[in-house]
């Protein structure tokens, strides 16, 4: 059977996830996918549009990539518009002339923004917020500007004003309503919002009719108002709203809506049974979602209603039945929710209103006439019943006690009053943007996943807005506990403490003893799991000599001989090799050394070189010989920094535009030394063809020609993950203290072996709040952090070298205490010039030729 | 009649941690537990690593039992037993211990 054609007019998100959903189904093989997209690039993520203002790439914001698409044997044409339907013959035809037949065609056209008709408005820099070149166009224009109006105060024009805000433009906000977010908020919601908009220094106009746009005296612009009053302006951004995008299917006969809107059924057909419209550009029930997650669901529907019709021959599982248009979201750091009917239209609802001046809270909730139900909420300055009050309304459950309960704060140290996750119904819809259900998390959890970052990966949940992660997090711990699991952080028997609070502990109480901490906080005489925790935050906080006798005790496997004991009880030794920097003789002494002892020799991911097969008499010896040639440690045994990976830079190559060598080996000879959690990566750039592979370590630093984009919390390894794009053109002494303030915290609140990536995934509030403690100094503990690094970098040792000066230490370094002998059970092959551990087959023949074991 | 084979003064032995001692041709892990006079001994060769490595664990205490935590696959032996807490069916040899005039002694001809 030949492949059934799909084409996809838009790839915007709607049209990618679409694509996505049809691509990776059992039936992918069967379909051929073609996308046509007017923009020059793939989908993106519009819902973050404004972090392009923030320092995020148009690659950041990228939904997918055009190796992705090739792999999923997806066809995609970029920059050229299908202008040509053709529904006879099933063909479409695009701007540059090329021809297409289809089975199935996909209108995700998406929207506009409209632009009121004032005159005036198309000079140079009157723009609308759209897409990235649209962002492009507004950077440009804040370039040459001091001040900028946004005109409209919905959702994505606060947005807007926001970015203008972030280009540091005196910023305004036209609104034709007499409030902010008219269609999600109430009277008194807007109230606060403009209030708290306004404290953050964007001036905010309601009920201003813009009559026209003029010439300024003071600034480029002058905008005339019905009311007779006016605004000087440099810019001026339109987000009045949208309009579908629907012109395509105009010209071609398709059923339109009296408004515009493609008119579609419940499977998302258009008039013309081949063609589908999904997203902004349809018109389901008379009604244009213009929220993202509605759109997906969309996605859905059409992907399962074209599987059946054209391959299964089924009758199709899904129907789209219109969409919940609650949505909760940060709007210029103000968190602003509003749910179902906010406005209590409803015949008979009631209301419950909490405000509070002070604190800025406004809460509203609208319940049902016999105050059972809850019809809609609106929630300013505070959000977090979002999640509880919106499962409430979707699956029109009973509200549980007093409703006003669900609004007031907890009173002096009561509960405060919410949904127990076990009442809600396995079909409750959990996270919107992936449509994953309270089923499909107990599911994964009983699969195995038991934390959120598990839980991300198998189901997607809380990875689009993030809004659900407190109810995800809630569901799965419910599910764990249901299994028996008991959700316990204890570090192990001997300590009911997780490590975070036992690193509280340390530092607040000033311990330097595992003595002291267990005598004072545990109990029993630790194990190999708490002695090392407590053992590393004792090394972050007082960077004491790990060998020293009280602390010898608690050192790892690895960090009790300053190596890395391999499979057969040998170590491996790693020197440090800053930045990846070696000489020419420092190569020949390590070659000179490898040779003298027979070490196998491999270079390591990390830019160094590990050399195999060290016997514990050995390793002084060897290390006297390292530490004359002008090697240190290199902690390749620690839960510390390893290294930093460095491409070459600008001192070499045609495209770096700033030494990352000399950063990278900075940074190294920083925070070599400094014990965490687990063990620690950096990488640096030169430029953004990242050459080091910053953005796969937990420290990634890229340099750019404005100066240096420092990424947090990547990894490669196990599960990889994309370091988080922290902060941007930083000058080398605020990325040296941002660096300082991101590990210190990390090494106060990280859990034990829990690297920066799961860290961060599990850190509430995520990289946001990452960012408020670190840069907005949201917990009042920068200085603290730093002066906690100072320390640490102040009192670096080379622990080979204080071991290797010290007789008392340098007994432990033999196979016996009591005899010269070597261990007799080691026993090597030559494979490619070099010696390995012989294998268990190898050892029964080998062991007739040696001697000793019994 | 039992002999006795010196290993190291008992203030060679740091409190808390192990030193591997060859008597009577036998690894032997002897470990000081705390920082007074309690001294194990068992054998040094861990049989799921199926190394020399035991007396390079780390110590400490399961419930009320003294434990060296393998340093390679961290399976837990009892001090004073040889038995692994992890699998029943798994022991190492343990051996007699004394202090002769503050000189740590291992007894491997039992």
């Amino acid at each position: 059977m030949s492949k059934k054609r799909i084409i996809v007019v838009g790839n915007g998100m709607v049209g990618h996830n679409f694509i996505n959903t049809l691509a990776t189904s059992d039936h992918a093989s069967e379909f051929e996918i073609i996308t046509f997209s007017e923009e020059p690039r793939l989908a993106y993520d519009r819902v973050q549009l404004s972090k392009y203002f923030s320092g995020a790439t148009a690659a950041d914001l990228a939904m997918t990539t055009p190796d992705e698409y090739d792999e999923l044997g997806v066809t995609y044409i970029v920059s050229d518009k299908v202008v040509d339907i053709d529904a006879d013959n099933k063909t479409i035809k695009t701007a540059s002339g090329r021809v297409e037949g289809y089975d199935k065609l996909i209108l995700a056209t998406g929207s506009y923004p409209f632009v009121p008709p004032i005159p005036g408005k198309d000079q140079e820099h009157c723009l609308v917020y759209r897409t990235i070149e649209d962002l492009e166009d507004i950077s440009a224009s804040a370039k040459v500007s001091k001040t900028g109006v946004v005109v409209g105060g919905g959702l994505l024009g606060l947005e807007a004003a926001n970015a203008l805000r972030e280009a540091g433009l005196d910023t305004h906000v036209v609104e034709f309503a007499p409030r902010l977010m008219a269609v999600q908020l109430d009277e008194g919601g807007g109230k606060l919002l403009r209030s708290k908009i306004e404290g953050l220094g964007v001036s905010v106009h309601t009920e201003k009719n813009t009559k026209e746009i003029v010439a300024g005296e003071e600034c480029r612009y002058r905008m005339n108002f019905a009311d007779g009053s006016h605004l000087e302006t440099d810019m001026i951004l339109f987000s009045a709203g949208i309009r579908p995008q629907d012109e395509l299917a105009r010209e071609f006969g398709i059923d339109m809506g009296p408004r515009g809107g493609i008119v579609v059924n419940d499977y998302l057909q258009t008039s013309d049974e081949n063609i589908y419209a999904i997203g902004e550009c349809a018109l389901w029930d008379n009604k244009i979602y213009g929220l993202v997650a509605p759109g997906y669901q969309m996605a859905k529907v059409a992907a399962d209603h074209i599987t059946s019709t054209l391959i299964t021959l089924d009758t199709p599982k899904l129907a789209f039945q219109g969409a919940d248009m609650s949505t909760k979201l940060k709007l210029l750091g103000v968190d602003v929710a509003s749910i179902g009917d906010a406005h209590a239209h409803t015949a008979g609802a009631q209301s419950y209103i909490f405000n509070d001046d002070v604190a800025e809270v406004y809460k509203r909730l609208v319940v049902s006439a016999d105050g059972k139900k809850l019809l809609g909420a609106v929630l300013v300055g505070e959000a977090e019943a979002y999640g509880t009050l919106l499962q409430l309304m979707l699956n029109d459950m009973d509200i549980p006690g007093n409703p006003a309960s669900l609004i007031l704060p907890a009173m002096d140290g009561a509960e405060p009053v919410g949904l127990g996750v076990s009442s809600l119904p396995d079909t409750a819809q959990i996270c919107s943007c992936f449509d994953v259900t309270k089923g499909d998390i107990s599911g994964a959890v009983q699969g195995g996943c038991c934390t959120m970052g598990d839980l991300k990966d198998a189901t997607k949940a809380s990875t689009g807005c993030g809004g659900c992660t407190a109810l995800v997090k809630q569901v799965m711990d419910a599910e764990l506990e249901s299994m028996g699991v008991e959700v316990n952080n204890d570090l192990c028997e001997h300590f009911a403490y997780t490590r975070a609070e036992l690193a509280d502990i340390v530092r607040i109480k000033g311990y330097t003893s595992f003595k002291d901490v267990v005598e004072g906080h545990g109990k029993g005489h630790g194990c190999e799991i708490c002695k090392p925790t407590i053992g590393s935050i004792l090394a972050s906080f007082e960077n004491e000599y790990v060998l020293k006798d009280e602390l010898m005790p608690l050192q790892d496997t690895n960090d009790i001989f300053l190596g890395n004991m391999q499979k057969d009880g040998t170590y491996s030794i790693v020197p440090r090799v800053a930045g990846g920097e070696i000489t020419p003789d420092g190569l020949i002494a390590l070659g000179v050394i490898g040779k003298e002892y027979d070490l196998y020799t491999k270079i390591t991911g990390g830019q160094r070189i590990d050399l195999f097969g060290a016997q514990l008499h050995e390793l002084p010896e060897i290390w006297k010989k390292l530490i004359d040639a002008g090697f240190e440690t290199g902690h390749a045994y620690g839960k510390s920094l390893r290294t930093v990976k460095s491409c070459v830079g600008s001192t070499w190559c045609r495209y770096g535009v700033l030494d990352s060598v000399s950063m990278a080996v900075a940074l190294e000879h920083r925070y070599k030394g400094l014990r965490a959690p687990h063990k620690i990566k950096f990488g640096v750039s030169g430029c953004t063809r990242e050459c080091a592979e910053a953005q796969s370590k937990d420290i990634g630093v890229i340099a750019t020609e404005k100066g240096w984009n420092l990424y947090v919390c990547g990894n490669g390894g196990m599960r990889p993950r994309h370091a988080d794009l922290f902060a941007t053109e930083l000058d080398d002494e605020t990325l040296v203290k941002y660096i300082d303030r991101v590990l210190m915290f990390y090494v106060r609140t990280g859990e034990r072996l829990q690297r920066t990536s799961v860290w961060m995934e599990n850190l509430e509030g995520g990289l946001d709040y990452l960012r408020e403690v670190v840069i907005e100094n949201k917990l009042g503990i920068c200085d603290e952090l730093e002066d906690q690094m100072t320390k640490v970098v102040g009192t670096y040792q080379c622990e080979w070298k204080t071991t290797v000066e010290s007789p008392e230490k340098l007994k432990r370094f033999a196979h016996y205490i009591n005899a010269d002998q070597e261990d007799s059970n080691l026993l090597y092959v030559r494979e490619r010039g070099q010696r390995r551990p012989a294998t268990e087959e190898e050892r029964i023949t080998l062991v007739n030729v040696t001697e000793g074991q019994k | 009649m039992t002999t006795w084979t010196n290993v190291c003064p008992l203030t060679d032995l740091v409190p808390d941690t192990g030193v591997c001692a060859l008597v009577e041709g036998k690894q032997v892990a002897v470990f000081r537990f705390g920082t007074g006079e309690t001294i194990y001994a068992i054998s040094n060769f861990d049989p799921f690593g199926k190394a020399n490595v035991l007396s390079r664990g780390i110590t400490g205490s399961i419930g009320e039992r003294p434990v060296v935590a393998s340093p390679l696959y961290k399976q837990h032996f009892d001090l004073s037993t040889g038995e692994c807490l992890e699998d029943a069916d798994v022991s190492v040899e343990h051996f007699p211990v004394r202090i002769d005039n503050g000189v740590v002694q291992v007894s491997a001809s039992a």
